[in-house]
């Protein structure tokens, strides 16, 4: 489609000027230069001010450690939990027609419209300790508010959309007819998922699963509600960042932040690769124009 | 494709519900004759999962919010340090939503249009903001632009300052609202048929008037509901702000931060209000944006 | 292995309209039948119903007498093969074919070489040896049509069902398939449904056609009866072309502008109908003779002979005349039309077609 400046042909009538285009490539590229590029950089200039040998002994604290383990440890289990109920979501919302269909698509992306302070306000009022379950759960010494239970249900919350989002137009674009193939040859119901509709949609579900994986893990304002920010118990990665550089621990802190921001950019790397490489088998809204020049 | 079957209507004979005509297909969330097993499965399971994670916990800031009653929401809405909180966090939302509307078409043109080195990148990177920890952005964010920042010491030669003041609540909320505008435009902008654009040259228009009267009005929609989204996302925005705020109530308290603090003081009511007042504010932007897009579909043939 | 299959008063409404209102058809065991009709006449809708994949909201089907609705898709044992084949994209060719053998409960499945050898029999059949280890993706349009039907096959199906087989394919390709499932057909015996909406291809292949339309049965007959003996004014200008003229019934004879046209045997109706006739059934003859009168507008190539366009008054569209190739008059020229052959449906109690 690029045609050459000397040609005799006529001018693309797509073809912006030489002049406009590079001044809107410029123009662009400064902008998003201010705006990601410069804060990623900060970031590795900060961590590695001491050096590097003050980098990694940061990393070492042994409450950093802890929040190491215990982000971990929430996306560990927030990633299955989604994965299945992302997955019947998607299979009720894509494979059958019933009335009501579009107020169950608008409850499933609710999430993404409500701030995550109150994503993590609702779990305290449900179970804190004036919550409405408060005084039951305290006689029964079952801690929810302040504890995992409360940080793995927020993050469920802020995360609950990710993977029906990627799952549903995928499936509808791919229609019952493989599933109903599959029927006919007599696989039952159980067979018929894992072996036909499970490996048309796996690439898809991972992609959702990667996105769910990078908020699950740098989720901040519901969790930061919820955990009541115990060090070494309820203190979570970006919740230990917040702490550090309160406490004019710059290079500990902007370390965590490196780690935390290294594991945005693979999230962001495997993402495109997913796209570029398996563009047929993700959601329509992902595919990656192929058409271009 | 058996998704695009229209739903039963069933006409005559006994349907194993016991429902017969029109209304079965009114029985919400009860699907169609379809073969493929496990719909009261996964119907189950969704909603069962939608309950107690979404809906119920939902419910219980309204049930505390309600606590309050109509006066006392009105008393709350009109404290001032409250109206403060909330019109500095829905102006600053919408100036930030401007600028990445602004920015978001010109990104989405730039990336579809020209070709240079690194576009697949700059492309990909577009992402950040939705994949750094908004802590690390806000940390970030703040470091730049702090008196003594990489930027904010430039900037304070000439007398201004971002950090800690409302103009960083701004910046932050600029830089979580880059994605929305650009991955809404860009996908229409790539479906616009090469011929529109050659019809219009051809009709006698020049590339401004073309890009201003046909490609304009194409991706409008897109970029107003990106608008909406970017608007919406900024006024919950909470840990990129924090660190960059300052926090000086009255001048650069944003709402999310006034729930928290309610909650530090334990007024679990003042902090439900204050969520509930936030969450009317946001779901009334969505409506409207939905039905402005609604009256702009009509008029231009495409509701 | 064929059954047969009765279809009686089966109906099935969608919430916008309804697909097929009572349709009853009986099929032989070991019978080829071609469901044909215009797209929404409800000729898939039939199809998915036997196959299981919708229910009837009315009407029974069964197979050899015993009731579909009390048998599982598994136990209905059908073959069917989609529109777009639906080939599994992760599975090779022979896994595909393999996959209605492998999901069988332990004590039903074969063996691992019983598989292997129904795989390499059915590649034989389909004539696609030695791509058992190909995708779907490296197959070509009327490759991937066989696989389909070899994977249908694999489960020893009861009926075979074929949702537009054709459809998808190069006009050559369809060809050369159409000649050789007729062959397979020939070979296996199994009683056979397919739905297409080109009637050259129903008419060709298929013992017997049922003519859709608007969710019913126009017609079921042999090829030869369908064409030459149109019982609905849709049937006949659905198979084939024909030329619409307003005539006049009375005593037994069509009457064009009070002049006799055609005689009909065992009508005795009266009044206004219309009268259906074949371009090849319009006989030149001179204009003072011929009841209809007109003149050439238009002459031009149509396949393997010429036709021309006779505008002739009392005639809303001009009437179209395959040439002998020794006769052909010029453009302009006046000229009488007879009619060998043609059918006459009364106004009114048949549906029209347009």
């Amino acid at each position: 489609m690029a045609m050459h400046e000397a040609s005799p042909l006529p001018k693309d009538q797509r073809q912006d000027s030489p002049l406009v285009r590079r001044l809107l490539i410029a123009v662009v590229l400064a902008f998003l230069a201010l705006f990601l590029l410069a804060p990623l950089l900060v970031i590795v200039v900060e961590a590695l001010a001491r050096g590097a040998d003050a980098f990694w002994l940061a990393l070492q604290d042994a409450d950093v450690l802890a929040s190491i383990r215990l982000t971990l440890l929430v996306a560990a289990i927030v990633l299955p939990i989604n994965a299945v109920i992302g997955i019947a979501a998607a299979w009720a919302v894509a494979k059958y027609r019933f009335f009501g269909k579009s107020l169950l698509l608008t409850l499933i992306d609710l999430p993404f419209s409500v701030s995550p302070v109150i994503a993590g306000l609702i779990y305290v009022l449900l179970f804190g300790a004036q919550g409405m379950f408060g005084g039951w759960l305290q006689g029964h010494q079952i801690s929810i508010v302040f504890a995992l239970p409360a940080i793995v249900l927020a993050t469920l919350f802020v995360t609950f959309p990710f993977v029906a989002r990627e799952l549903i137009p995928h499936m509808q674009a791919l229609g019952n007819v493989d599933e109903e193939a599959a029927l006919t040859l007599g696989a039952t119901g159980w067979q018929t998922f894992v072996r036909v509709t499970l490996p048309n949609i796996k690439w898809s579900l991972l992609y959702g699963l990667l996105l769910c994986n990078a908020r699950a893990m740098g989720e901040f304002g519901a969790v930061a509600v919820v955990s009541g920010k115990i060090r070494g118990l309820t203190t979570t990665m970006p919740l230990a960042v917040e702490i550090l550089y309160n406490e004019y621990m710059s290079v500990a802190a902007f370390s965590v932040a490196a780690v935390l921001a290294t594991l945005a950019l693979v999230t962001l790397v495997v993402k495109s690769v997913l796209e570029w490489r398996y563009a047929d088998d993700l959601a329509a809204n992902h595919r990656p124009d192929r058409t271009r020049a | 494709m058996a998704s695009l079957h229209p739903a039963v209507l069933p006409h005559d004979g006994p349907k194993a519900s016991g429902l017969t005509g029109r209304w079965q297909a009114l029985v919400p969330f009860r699907p169609d004759s379809s073969v493929l097993p496990g719909f009261t499965l996964a119907m189950g399971l969704t909603l069962t999962a939608l309950s107690l994670i979404v809906l119920i916990p939902l419910t219980a800031l309204a049930l505390k919010a309600g606590d309050l009653g109509f006066s006392g929401l009105w008393a709350l809405l009109t404290t001032p340090r409250v109206l403060a909180a909330l019109k500095l966090s829905f102006a600053l939302s919408f100036a930030a939503a401007l600028v990445n509307l602004l920015f978001g078409v010109l990104i989405a043109w730039v990336l579809v249009r020209y070709d240079f080195i690194g576009r697949k990148w700059v492309d990909a990177a577009i992402d950040l903001p939705f994949a750094l920890p908004t802590a690390v952005a806000g940390i970030a964010l703040s470091a730049l632009y702090a008196p003594n920042g990489w930027i904010g010491a430039v900037l304070a030669r000439y007398g201004i300052k971002i950090g800690y003041t409302p103009t960083g609540i701004w910046v932050a909320l600029v830089f979580i609202g880059i994605p929305f505008v650009v991955r809404m435009v860009q996908p229409v902008l790539q479906e616009i048929e090469s011929e529109i654009e050659e019809a219009a040259a051809l009709l006698g228009a020049s590339r401004f008037q073309t890009a201003m009267r046909v490609l304009l009005p194409a991706i409008a929609p897109a970029a107003f509901t990106g608008f909406t989204l970017a608007f919406a996302r900024a006024v919950g925005e909470y840990g990129s702000v924090i660190f960059i705020a300052g926090n000086v109530p009255m001048v650069s308290e944003i709402a999310p931060l006034l729930i928290v603090i309610k909650l530090e003081q334990y007024d679990y009511s003042g902090a439900a209000g204050v969520g509930l007042l936030m969450l009317a504010g946001s779901f009334a932007i969505i409506l409207l944006a939905n039905a402005g897009l609604a009256l702009w579909g009509r008029r231009h043939g495409h509701a | 292995m064929s059954v047969a299959v009765q279809i009686d008063r089966v109906s099935k409404g969608f919430s916008t309209y309804p697909a097929l209102k009572g349709v009853s058809l009986s099929i032989e065991p070991g019978e080829l039948v071609a469901l044909l009709g215009p797209s929404g006449s409800g000729k898939t809708t039939l199809l998915r119903l036997i196959a299981g994949l919708e229910q009837a909201d009315g009407g029974a089907i069964t197979f050899n007498g015993i009731d579909t609705r009390r048998l599982s898709l598994r136990e209905r044992r059908i073959g069917f093969v989609f529109q777009n084949y639906a080939l599994f994209k992760h599975m090779t060719v022979a896994e595909n074919i393999a996959f209605g053998l492998s999901v069988r409960p332990r004590s039903q499945r074969p063996d691992r070489q019983a598989i292997q050898k129904r795989i390499d029999d059915l590649l034989d059949l389909v004539q696609l040896g030695g791509l058992q280890q190909r995708f779907p993706a490296q197959l070509s349009g009327g490759q991937r049509q066989r696989v389909a039907l070899a994977r249908a096959l694999a489960i020893e199906p009861q009926v075979l069902l074929l949702d537009e087989p054709f459809g998808a394919l190069d006009a050559q390709v369809r060809k050369d398939l159409r000649q050789w499932l007729r062959d397979l057909h020939r070979r296996t015996g199994h009683t056979t449904l397919f739905v297409t909406h080109d009637q050259e291809e129903a008419l060709e292949l298929a013992d017997r056609v049922a003519i859709l339309n608007q969710g019913l049965i126009e017609q079921v007959g042999t090829p030869d009866q369908v064409y030459d003996h149109p019982a609905t004014a849709f049937v006949c200008g659905f198979l084939g072309e024909a030329n619409r003229i307003p005539v006049e019934i009375k005593n037994g004879q069509a009457l064009f502008r009070n002049r006799p046209l055609l005689s009909l045997k065992g009508t005795n109706a009266t009044g206004g109908a219309e009268l259906f006739v074949r371009p090849q059934h319009l006989k030149i003859d001179s204009p003072e003779l011929a009841a209809l009168a007109g003149d050439v507008t238009l002459i031009r190539r149509h396949g393997a002979v010429r036709r021309a366009e006779v505008e002739v008054q009392g005639v809303d569209r001009p009437l179209e005349v395959d040439l002998a190739s020794a006769v052909a008059p010029d453009l302009g020229e006046r000229i009488g039309l007879r009619v060998g052959q043609g059918h006459v449906f009364a106004g009114g109690l048949t549906p029209s077609f347009n």
